[in-house]
């Protein structure tokens, strides 16, 4: 028996079929339909005693804060009896953290998981089963995300995809044209070589699991065979996709010894205007929005053999050793579905909500900037997944250290992906 | 309440009331005695207890399972000791270890010398100087870590503008496997030369001066003054910095994970860094227990060494 879950194109067929009706409704939907707000009331008809449940986060760290907030004060106030108290952990931190906790045992009622780390969490028995959740209100791809051998384990939070930002006044300045939707891995080299210099980088793509995962897919690789037993990526394309990523490196990207990689770095160079070109996701919009004096927009990212696109999706979940199931589930209920969360996410540029309703997604693409926030959801057409494993950090720290090697000319990039390959497929 | 026990106590002492049964008398002193004695280890025994003596049992016993922190422990015997032994990234990890022991050992020490040599003679601002040298080491290792991180930056880092200016070769530092563990042993050495160098001064200041006087009058050179009568008379503070260091050495981490992270492609990935991201990031508590175990070993062998062989080397005036 494979214990490998697999997540590449193939499996995610599903999810991205949904997910692009969403795109396409949204962006032609004119808010018709009436969104059916779930009711959240499984808590407050148990006891009447009051209760304090705990919640512990990553996604709201580093400017989301007080949206969480008002969402767990709007509940509390549908539900008097139920206080949601908030711990938000920085991203890096956040796995150390909610491991030790529940080694423990004084692990949050309820948490966040990425989807990469869900199947890690199902298998080890830490989650709670949930019961009677309300279907329908979900993107059902999303939902089905959190499932395990048939088992509601977590509800869908939020998704986000991973586009072009580029600042136009760069641009303008190199009178080069703006990136288009049709632009493939060539253009964007040429015009990262056009952009680059006086204290100028023309592009930012980390030389990472993440990135290497979604340049395979774009350069028509796959990350794993068919079956999932072994990993297919030490390929042709799986060398035109690492040679992708390592070749910006020094040349039209800041190196390591120049700062690459340490926190917020390539945020900071974005917001100074000293980046033209740069891949990050859709929750970079806010605090993008605040810095005085910065054009910029968004264009789906370009391709190579096919045009794919990273999307993640966050999921939350009961740990299994709360004593507050019933009231935890409807706070995570709530968070998930209801018209403040949405209300909140959109008007805030935070990761969109899952919800089913088309409508409710349609207000997200009338705020600037930036203008081509279609984009968003037009990267959401071709889409790919992250490869997950129950080893999962394991995989990805192999991945990202032997892309290192070859980043930095230690190794052959065909070396790099061939140790890679045998690693990985030592944790399978 | 501790006025009250201490006056009992002194009531009922032997001295002060010869008229009672001393064989009666003598249990209940000693019993009082080992409550006093308790009393006062308490402050240190329990926290030891708590925080060092169970830890320690608890994680032998996981190290005999399989366990990811979160299900339930799985017995696996010995086979976590029996991976490990097998697997390249633990010879890797106590190869770097002590590659950072070998170059980190000699530099602090011979520094240290120097320095507590230095500032032991009559030189002006001595005290200012000696506090100046054991500033780094109360400082927090982060941000030592931190500092030197940027003074090694390959492209902007002041230590290769000097050499650049000088004409000399600019190695990447932290981000060149080379010289990562150079890099690090540079920034730990500069931490700990105050301690050594403050272990040392306490040691010379103990060499009887007369020693020296005798010596001069013979008509020994400095050189032999050093030779013959510094070093063996501080061969006991040697012993202990060697022995200290040593331990410190094979626990080696703060400064790894601020620095490098066990990078640049796993090139200073140490024995602690390991246990860490066994336990922390991939969830395999057992094997990580059972690394700390295999290293408490390797520790042990080389301080019960080290005590043997101190016999031939350490002076006891």
């Amino acid at each position: 028996m494979s214990r490998t879950i697999r997540a590449t194109m193939r499996g995610a067929a599903p999810v991205l079929a949904g997910l692009a009706a969403i795109g396409m409704l949204a962006a032609c939907s004119q808010g018709s339909a009436t969104n059916s707000d779930p009711d959240p009331t499984t808590a407050d008809g148990e006891s009447g005693a009051p209760v304090t449940i705990t919640y512990m986060n990553f996604s709201a760290n580093g400017g989301n804060e007080e949206n969480l907030q008002a969402i767990a004060d709007a509940f509390t106030a549908e539900n008097p009896d139920v206080t949601v108290e908030i711990e938000t952990v920085a991203y890096d931190d956040y796995f150390t953290s909610l491991q030790t906790a529940l080694a423990g045992g004084t692990a949050s009622d309820t948490f966040e998981l990425n989807y990469e780390n869900f199947v890690t969490y199902a298998a080890s028995g830490a989650l709670a089963e949930l019961s009677d959740v309300p279907a329908d209100v979900y993107t059902p791809s999303l939902l089905d995300a959190f499932t395990r051998d048939g088992v509601q384990y977590g509800l869908p939070e939020s998704f986000s995809d991973v586009v072009l930002f580029y600042n136009k006044t760069l641009f303008d300045e190199a009178g080069l044209d703006y990136p288009t939707a049709d632009w493939t891995w060539a253009d964007e080299q040429a015009a990262a070589e056009a952009l680059t210099g006086g204290g100028v980088w023309g592009d930012y793509q980390p030389v990472s699991f993440h990135e290497f995962y979604k340049t395979l897919a774009q350069a028509g690789g796959q990350f794993f065979t068919e079956d999932g037993s072994a990993v297919a990526f030490d390929s042709p394309e799986g060398v035109a996709a690492a040679t992708w990523l390592i070749d910006k490196s020094g040349t039209t990207m800041p190196t390591e010894a120049d700062g690459a990689g340490t926190p917020d770095f390539d945020t900071n160079l974005f917001k100074e205007g000293k980046l033209a070109m740069w891949h990050s996701g859709i929750w970079m919009f806010g605090a993008l929005a605040d810095v005085e004096g910065l054009e910029w927009d968004i264009v789906v990212e370009p391709g190579d053999a096919q045009s794919a696109s990273a999307m993640f999706t966050n999921g939350v979940v009961v740990n299994a050793a709360s004593d507050q199931p019933e009231a935890s589930q409807a706070w995570l209920e709530y968070l998930t579905s209801s018209q403040t969360m949405v209300d909140l996410r959109i008007s805030s540029g935070w990761e969109l909500p899952p919800v089913a309703d088309e409508a409710a997604l349609s207000a997200y693409l009338e705020q600037t900037p930036p203008q081509n926030r279609q984009a968003v959801f037009d990267a959401l057409e071709s889409t790919v997944l992250p490869p997950v494993i129950e080893r999962q950090q394991e995989m990805q720290d192999i991945l990202t250290e032997e892309l290192g090697n070859a980043a930095a000319d230690r190794k052959s990039v065909e070396d790099a992906l061939a140790d890679a390959a045998e690693r990985i497929n030592a944790l399978l | 309440m501790t006025t009250a026990l201490t006056n009992r106590d002194v009531d009922h002492s032997p001295g002060r009331s010869p008229s009672t049964p001393p064989a009666r008398r003598r249990p209940r002193t000693r019993r009082r005695t080992l409550a006093w004695a308790a009393f006062f280890l308490a402050p240190s025994l329990v926290p030891l207890t708590a925080f060092t003596l169970i830890p320690m049992i608890s994680s032998a016993w996981v190290s005999l399972h399989e366990w990811n922190l979160i299900s339930p422990m799985s017995w696996v015997g010995i086979d976590n000791y029996v991976n490990l032994l097998g697997d390249q990234r633990t010879r890797a990890a106590f190869s770097h270890t002590l590659a950072y022991i070998v170059g980190y050992l000699p530099l602090t020490y011979i520094g240290g010398l120097l320095i507590a040599l230095a500032l032991n003679a009559a030189i002006p601002a001595r005290s200012l100087l000696r506090s100046a040298y054991f500033l780094p080491v109360v400082t927090s290792w982060v941000v030592v870590a931190l500092v030197w991180q940027w003074l090694l930056n390959p492209n902007s880092g002041l230590v290769n503008t000097v050499l650049g200016a000088l004409g000399l070769p600019e190695p990447g530092w932290w981000t060149d496997p080379t010289w990562a563990m150079p890099s690090i042993i540079l920034a730990s050495a500069w931490k700990d030369l105050g301690f050594i160098m403050v272990i040392l001064l306490a040691g010379l200041q103990a060499i009887p001066g007369e020693l020296y006087e005798a010596a001069r009058v013979d008509g020994a050179s400095a050189w032999h003054r050093f030779w013959r009568l510094t070093l063996p008379l501080l061969s006991p503070s040697t012993f202990f910095v060697v022995v200290i260091s040593l331990i410190n050495g094979f626990q080696v981490f703060d400064q790894v994970y601020v620095m490098t992270a066990g990078g640049p492609g796993g090139a200073t990935q140490v024995v602690v860094g390991e246990i860490y991201d066994l336990t922390f990031r991939y969830g395999r508590a057992g094997e990580a227990s059972a690394l700390s175990w295999l290293l408490f070993a390797v520790v042990l062998l080389v301080t019960l060494l080290q005590m043997r062989g101190q016999k031939r080397w350490v002076t006891h005036a």
